[in-house]
């Protein structure tokens, strides 16, 4: 150390301290992946879950052990601003019992005069219930091309895992609503053009 | 020592046009092509004060518009800046620039130039006693970028930005209202002057650590350091740690406006709730970047006209690394209703409330070395002791928004916006006046009005509490941020705020007769002009210091405490 010249040593330190702002750089943008991780594990914000059928089975004979407590689900649709789609629930609300697998119905409809490719993002209110919403099969795992003027309907099998029971913050919570947007795909980039 | 000083020979070839310690360049290249840590220090304060004038300036048309309920200010404002002055949408979007640039000029170029680049380039060398910064070119670039960035900020009100002129996201630019919400190029200027101004805050923070670890005089060992240094030193850190965390949530909003990304849009699975976990892992270490430099300035005020050592010079210095670090841990109680669930607002709830403990050591320290001291009450001193008592409120209200509960309600209404304010408009602002009237002789040579400085203070203080104040009761009956109408229920404390407004705005005039007055007629000012209680090495200088001081290094004797550097037989320049 003290055989270097000051000169030297302020070089080192200054290269030190860019290494450690370009390292928060860096750390900045590994945020956007790490932060969707975080979501996806933990259920935070709402992130919902994705389930196999096994898991669902599973989760039925667990059910079958914890009584037949049920929660009120509620559907949600909505579309953004640039999206001619009329997109709605079926059925708007529907009890199921924890662990029980449930079939649901949404409706889309290609209002414009064009073939429009749509994609979905969901997410559950309240917050804590969303590592608990598993989806077994879901439209909003792919995207959905609608001719204009066509009309489908899209299902949604999903169970609640019954280990909500067990979560003090689920206590007090009888309705689960799941919202979907549905965008277009890769509107972000169309918006550009 | 002697490989030190070594050094400092070798890198004062660099000034070899100069050798005569008082020897200046010419007008333009003394201060357009300054490498002189003390130049460029004024240079910041000048721009700080310019900026400072702007920002506050808009601050004035805010609380015009705020006196009354309805829009009376913002149609006139438009129709000044070439807009359809009686459009709803375009007074609104003006309000909304108005908060932006209020916010962006007080925290990037008023309190951050002046704290760190005005206050810090100017004694922070002098008080370890060094020649110079580090890296004296670099710390030009470091200025010019921020006042580049500057004008990128001005530029941007200029062009249109979505629904009039400017760029209307509030200084946090949350998205979707920066990206998909605001067409135009007046939000990309907005944010590349953010870039500007945090890269020169980059190379200025690294500057400044090099300087403090590699040039401290002999014998001045980390903790003899005074404790502006030390401020600064933590300072630098939190700069070098954080504004890059900034630059690449603000690089991710340009991409996501211009290149057709998706971070913060969920049509392409982003999600906006990540720019502001981003936005606030910086901006809550940027709130200790803007007082941690004034705690410094305070301890230094604070022990000089108590004539004692601060009281508990190691707790002071390691309370200010423990903000520091415990800052970079509680960002999201600034938004605490995005829906976090209830474990993670308790933990931020209970992080947020352990920095009260270091905040507290600093207070009572001050307050202990205060105690039995020999008090003078200059006028550093009362604008540090309005300082201690007034940031003490912003912090008892900060302590009440901890609470992740409490916030529920609390958030962004004006019971924040007090708090805020209290701890910078009245707590950085505060230590910067005491700071300014503490050195401004020792910069200029000349004496400032005692008495003036009072007369500024008493206004000031009177001013700011007036406007500041009844926004705590405005924010607990529920009236919410960022709106340029109200109901008329809360026209009675607005109404007083907007007088509390006139108030600071006299003051000012008469801050800057003040500097006026000193630098036409003040008196001379002696080397060390607050007597035997200033015990840092820049009062072994004289008032203004030579142009290149310390080309003999002074040296810290073992029996220099960190309270007093200043031996026997002077350092001479």
């Amino acid at each position: 150390m003290s055989t270097l010249t000051l000169e030297t040593r302020n070089k080192r330190t200054m290269l030190i301290a860019f290494g450690m702002a370009l390292a928060m750089l860096g750390m900045g943008y590994a945020a956007v992946p790490l932060y969707d991780l975080f979501c996806r594990v933990t259920g935070f914000g709402g992130t919902t879950q994705v389930a196999s059928a096994s898991d669902a089975a599973m989760a039925e004979r667990l059910a079958a052990s914890a009584g037949g407590v049920s929660y009120s689900i509620r559907f949600d649709a909505n579309t953004s601003r640039s999206m001619p789609w009329e997109f709605k629930p079926v059925q708007v609300t529907d009890t199921v019992a924890v662990g029980q697998r449930d079939m649901a119905f949404y409706t889309a409809r290609n209002n414009s005069s064009v073939p429009i490719t749509g994609t979905a993002t969901f997410n559950v209110e309240p917050e804590q219930a969303g590592r608990y919403f598993n989806k077994i099969q879901c439209f909003c795992f792919t995207e959905q091309t609608l001719q204009p003027g066509e009309e489908i309907r899209m299902p949604v099998l999903y169970f609640v895992d019954p280990a909500a029971l067990d979560d003090p913050n689920m206590k007090g919570v009888e309705q689960i609503t799941l919202s979907y947007t549905f965008h277009r795909a890769s509107e972000a980039d169309k918006n550009q053009s | 020592m002697a490989t030190t000083a070594e050094g400092f020979d070798a890198h004062h070839e660099d000034h070899a046009a100069h050798d005569h310690a008082d020897h200046k360049p010419a007008f333009f290249a003394r201060w357009f092509m300054s490498t002189n840590h003390k130049d460029i220090g004024t240079l910041y304060l000048i721009f700080a004060i310019i900026a400072g004038i702007i920002g506050g300036a808009i601050s004035g048309l805010m609380r015009a518009e705020l006196g009354a309920p309805g829009l009376q200010v913002m149609g006139d404002v438009v129709n000044f800046l070439g807009g359809d002055g009686a459009s709803f949408d375009q007074q609104g979007h003006m309000w909304n620039v108005l908060i932006t640039a209020h916010g962006l000029i007080m925290v990037f170029f008023m309190v951050m130039p002046a704290m760190i680049g005005g206050f810090g380039n100017w004694f922070v060398p002098l008080m370890i006693g060094a020649p110079d910064m580090a890296f004296p070119r670099m710390n030009n670039v470091s200025f010019w970028l921020t006042v580049v960035g500057f004008i990128s900020l001005l530029f941007s009100l200029f062009v249109p930005g979505g629904t009039g002129m400017g760029a209307g996201v509030g200084w946090t630019v949350y998205a979707p209202l920066s990206t998909t919400g605001s067409v135009g190029p007046a939000v990309d200027f907005a944010i590349f002057s953010l870039h500007l101004a945090g890269a020169g805050s980059i190379l200025g923070a690294t500057n400044f650590i090099t300087t403090i670890f590699n040039m401290r005089a002999p014998g001045m060992t980390l903790h003899k350091m005074p404790l502006f240094v030390w401020s600064v030193l933590v300072t630098a850190f939190l700069l070098l740690l954080a504004l890059p965390v900034l630059a690449a949530a603000i690089t991710m909003l340009l991409t996501d406006r211009n290149f057709g990304t998706t971070f913060f849009d969920p049509a392409g699975g982003g999600d906006p709730v990540l720019y502001q976990h981003l936005f606030w892992f910086f901006g809550h270490p940027e709130v200790y970047i803007m007082i941690l430099p004034g705690f410094g300035m305070i301890s230094q005020i604070v022990a000089t006209f108590s004539r004692k050592p601060v009281f508990g010079y190691l707790g002071m210095a390691y309370a200010m690394v423990a903000i520091g670090v415990v800052g970079f841990v509680v960002w999201a109680h600034h938004m605490y209703t995005v829906g976090l669930d209830v474990n993670t607002k308790m933990y931020f709830t209970a992080a947020t409330m352990v920095i009260a403990v270091p905040t507290g050591i600093k207070i009572f320290s001050w307050i202990a070395t205060m105690w039995g001291g020999s008090l003078e009450f200059k006028s550093p001193m009362v604008w540090a002791m309005g300082f201690i008592f007034l940031f003490t409120v912003g912090g008892v209200t900060g302590v009440v928004l901890a609470n992740g509960g409490i916030d529920d309600n609390l958030h962004d209404t004006y019971y924040v916006v007090a708090h805020f304010h209290y701890v910078l408009s009245m707590g950085a602002v505060f230590s910067m006046f005491a700071g300014f009237y503490y050195w401004f002789p020792k910069m200029s040579g000349r004496w400032h009005s005692e008495f003036l400085s009072h007369v500024h203070f008493w206004l000031f203080f009177i001013g700011v509490n007036v406007i500041f104040f009844p926004m705590h009761f405005l924010g607990l009956q529920g009236m919410a941020r960022r709106y340029p109408d109200f109901t008329p229920a809360f026209s009675y404390w607005n109404e007083i705020a907007t007088y509390g407004y006139m108030i600071m705005a006299g003051s000012m005039i008469v801050f800057f007769v003040n500097i006026g007055y000193a630098l036409f007629a003040g008196k001379r000012a002696p080397g060390n002009y607050w007597g035997e209680g200033a015990t840092t090495l820049e009062w072994s200088l004289s008032s203004p210091p030579p142009f290149h001081q310390f080309e003999t290094l002074p040296v810290i004797e073992d029996h220099h405490s960190p309270d007093d550097h200043i031996s026997e037989k002077p350092a001479t320049a």
